[in-house]
């Protein structure tokens, strides 16, 4: 009686360890790997753009890229932060896919890595790129990718709102004439100016503009310039000029509020220019002032093409043809509109998505005059510095120190988690 | 089982049990096979997190280490850098007015909502089935309700407050108040888990000893005090156990609401360590390992405290 129980255990136990095992084991490699390593005609692909399914223009003319090449493109979309986690965990494991798009402040990132392969070694020219936007992908003289596109902030406007305020938006030269037309608007009864200063990347994007345009370097935050920049967002906090809830609003948010038709002025990007001109009041553009006048350098957004190190380099040639379809001056432009929008980054492709859409001219120029956030080879310290800038800018806004102290703090935190 | 505790004994009889003992072996096999995926799963979902968490912790993983696996060892420097940072004290502070003052009230509302309940009445489980409304809500639903009621300029709450005639209060963008704001949503969310616990408790309680202490001339609170609360002790305490525990690890919420901010107004361990790894431009995966061991420890401490608490109570 006791035998053949036992044997009859002791089969179902081995079973039970046999099955979990192989649960184990399938559960171990990481997703993300296992597709890149497709044989053949098959070439992987990511980016950041989940929003485009594989029925939208986008991964049609990702595909059409392949199949010119001769290949077959499988595509994967991922969120912009799980994209660099992604990214780096494929390194990790040694197969990463062929082609990633790339925010372009986590290029450097994953360049400083090691994980990426050089234009140079590609043996794909740059040179026809706008220096400000390829700089983004620079890093020690080399240059790790190429921007598909460039976006940037500028201010949009209520139309309706300036004209019965008597605001003239051609008049807003430097700071001190937008502050008068902010007052104006203020005392029209409407609300004048939103932005986004939440605690995140976002917050430090849109104080950029007015850092910059007030002279100041990222190299030091707590120079009287960079306090000048805090202190116009502080008082207009403080007066009432922008709402209190600037210290949470990301970019989306801050559009929401515009689109009330409530606000004078919206701080937004290029991304906009298709909601804006659906807008249920006339909206315009103009370009955030420098200080003393001016254009102010805008911080440029958008995604670098890279090619990620392959253990079988000879995939390259193939890599090349398809970064080389992604940019030519018409492929740029096809990109820009199917984006909605994005400038392309040569001047050649600007010239051509112009001469189809006029209109485009402030952004075209916000574009040229913008810069990377990772330039002037802050490369990997851009992340740390402008984390202890958001927070410097929220300590500021919420009231907990003066801009002064918030900003020396600031310096203090970038210097420390930069290891100078 | 009992069989495999008495083994040794076994091997040391004559030989004459050597058939047996071949069994007693097989048996042995057996009860390691049974064994065998319970190890396995906890070696690979439990104790290799863990071991890879400290070994994160005691490195230092820059993406580029990350990638390359040749972080360099650092020992305890994170965690110095962590204890010597200027925030430390400060999301200590905040960790524990988060997380003992979101377990206390909601124990008491939770406790009273049990009792409430516990005397059936028309319609009473209608009602608690809408008390659990915000365990079933996603979290995302539910924090981005929040803050977006507690909106400085177009948030209900203080639209409400104005028609008392109190101003604006920033409660999300305010150092003052976005403690207390977070706090006050996650009170929200963690009352629906002590109640039915709490009530589950209360189910235990024989009637016979209400019946008892009535014919006593007890009144309802002397009911409570010397019966309800008495017996509900060790149910109490495992709940106020888990909660800690669940509120500790509280990411979620703080981060939709606040981000932790402004600056590090609402900043507690689990926001810093998400903060640390994900929150920024660039993954910092070492320093954020070693605040969450901090808070494992932490975690750790609580449930040491528990387990003798509680002999304690079985012994005395």
């Amino acid at each position: 009686m006791n035998r053949p129980s036992m044997s009859r255990a002791t089969v179902l136990g081995t079973a039970v360890l046999a099955a979990s095992t192989l649960a184990a084991c399938a559960s171990a490699p990481p997703q993300g790997g296992a597709d890149s390593a497709a044989p053949g005609g098959a070439y992987t692909w990511w980016d950041p753009y989940p929003q485009h399914d594989a029925s939208s223009a986008w991964a049609k003319r990702v595909n059409s890229c392949g199949q010119q090449a001769g290949v077959t493109i499988e595509r994967t979309a991922y969120d912009t932060t799980a994209l660099t986690n992604q990214a780096l965990l494929a390194g990790q494991e040694g197969n990463p896919p062929d082609v990633i798009l790339l925010d372009n402040p986590a290029v450097s990132t994953l360049a400083d890595a090691g994980m990426l392969t050089t234009m140079d070694e590609l043996g794909l020219e740059t040179a026809r790129f706008d220096k400000n936007l390829i700089a983004a992908g620079e890093l020690d003289g080399k240059t790790y990718g190429i921007p598909i596109g460039a976006n940037t902030l500028a201010l949009y406007y209520n139309k309706k709102i300036l004209d019965d305020a008597g605001v003239d938006p051609a008049s807003i030269k430097d700071w001190a004439s937008l502050d008068a037309a902010l007052k104006k608007i203020k005392a029209a009864g409407k609300k004048p100016i939103t932005f986004a200063g939440i605690g995140t990347e976002e917050g430090s994007f849109q104080f950029l503009p007015w850092f910059w345009g007030a002279g100041a370097q990222l190299t030091k935050l707590d120079s009287p310039e960079a306090v000048a920049a805090l202190e116009l967002w502080n008082s207009w906090v403080k007066d009432g000029i922008a709402p209190n809830s600037v210290l949470s609003n990301s970019q989306n948010t801050t559009w929401e509020e515009f689109l009330t038709g409530e606000f004078g002025f919206a701080e937004n990007g290029t991304w906009q220019i298709n909601s804006a001109a659906e807008a249920g009041f006339p909206t315009g553009v103009v370009q955030i002032p420098g200080k003393d006048g001016g254009v102010a350098p805008t911080p440029t957004g958008g995604e670098f093409i890279t090619v990620p190190a392959q253990k079988d380099t000879g995939r390259y040639d193939v890599t090349k043809k398809i970064l080389e379809c992604m940019t030519t001056p018409e492929g740029l432009v096809e990109t820009g509109t199917t984006f909605a929008y994005y400038i392309p980054s040569t001047a050649e492709g600007q010239e051509q998505i112009l001469g189809k859409e006029p209109e485009l001219k402030p952004w075209v120029d916000a574009v040229r005059s913008a810069k990377g956030r990772t330039s002037d080879n802050l490369g990997t310290k851009y992340p740390k510095i402008s984390e202890a800038l958001w927070t410097g800018v929220q300590k500021a806004l919420s009231g907990s120190a003066s801009p002064a102290d918030a900003l020396k703090d600031a310096q203090a935190k970038a210097q420390q988690a930069t290891g100078e | 089982m009992t069989a495999l505790h008495t083994e040794p004994a076994h091997a040391a009889r004559p030989r004459a049990r050597a058939g047996r003992g071949n069994q007693r072996r097989a048996q042995r096999w057996t009860a390691l096979a049974f064994l065998a995926p319970l190890l396995v799963y906890l070696a690979v979902f439990y104790a290799y997190p863990l071991y890879r968490n400290i070994d994160l912790s005691v490195h230092d993983y820059t993406p580029r280490a990350f990638i390359q696996g040749n972080p360099e060892f650092t020992g305890l420097r994170h965690y110095v850098v962590i204890v010597t940072d200027d925030a430390f004290l400060r999301a200590l502070s905040n960790t524990a007015v988060f997380t003992l003052g979101s377990i206390a009230v909601q124990y008491v509302i939770g406790l009273a909502l049990a009792v409430f309940f516990h005397r059936n009445f028309r319609l009473s489980a209608v009602l608690r089935a809408m008390f659990l409304v915000p365990w079933l809500l996603p979290l995302i639903v539910s924090a981005s309700t929040w803050s977006w009621m507690l909106n400085s300029e177009n948030g209900i709450v203080n639209a409400a407050l104005q028609a008392f005639g109190i101003g604006q209060i920033n409660w999300l963008t305010s150092p003052d108040t976005s403690l207390l704001a977070v706090t006050v949503a996650n009170i929200w969310l963690g009352i629906p888990f002590n109640l039915v616990i709490l009530y589950a408790g209360l189910q235990n309680i024989s009637p016979s000893l209400y019946e008892a202490a009535g014919l006593d001339g007890a009144n309802a609170w002397e009911r409570f005090r010397h019966i309800t609360f008495p017996l509900l002790r060790p149910v109490s305490m495992i709940t106020l156990l888990l909660g800690l525990i669940y509120t500790l690890k509280v990411v979620d919420i703080i981060w939709i609401m606040t981000r932790g901010g402004p600056a590090d107004a609402s900043t507690t361990f689990a926001i810093w360590s998400y903060r640390e790894a994900f929150g920024t431009g660039q993954p910092d995966f070492s320093p954020a390992a070693a605040v969450g061991n901090l808070l494992i420890v932490i975690a750790f401490v609580a449930g040491l405290a528990h387990v003798r608490l509680q002999r304690k109570e079985e012994n005395g």
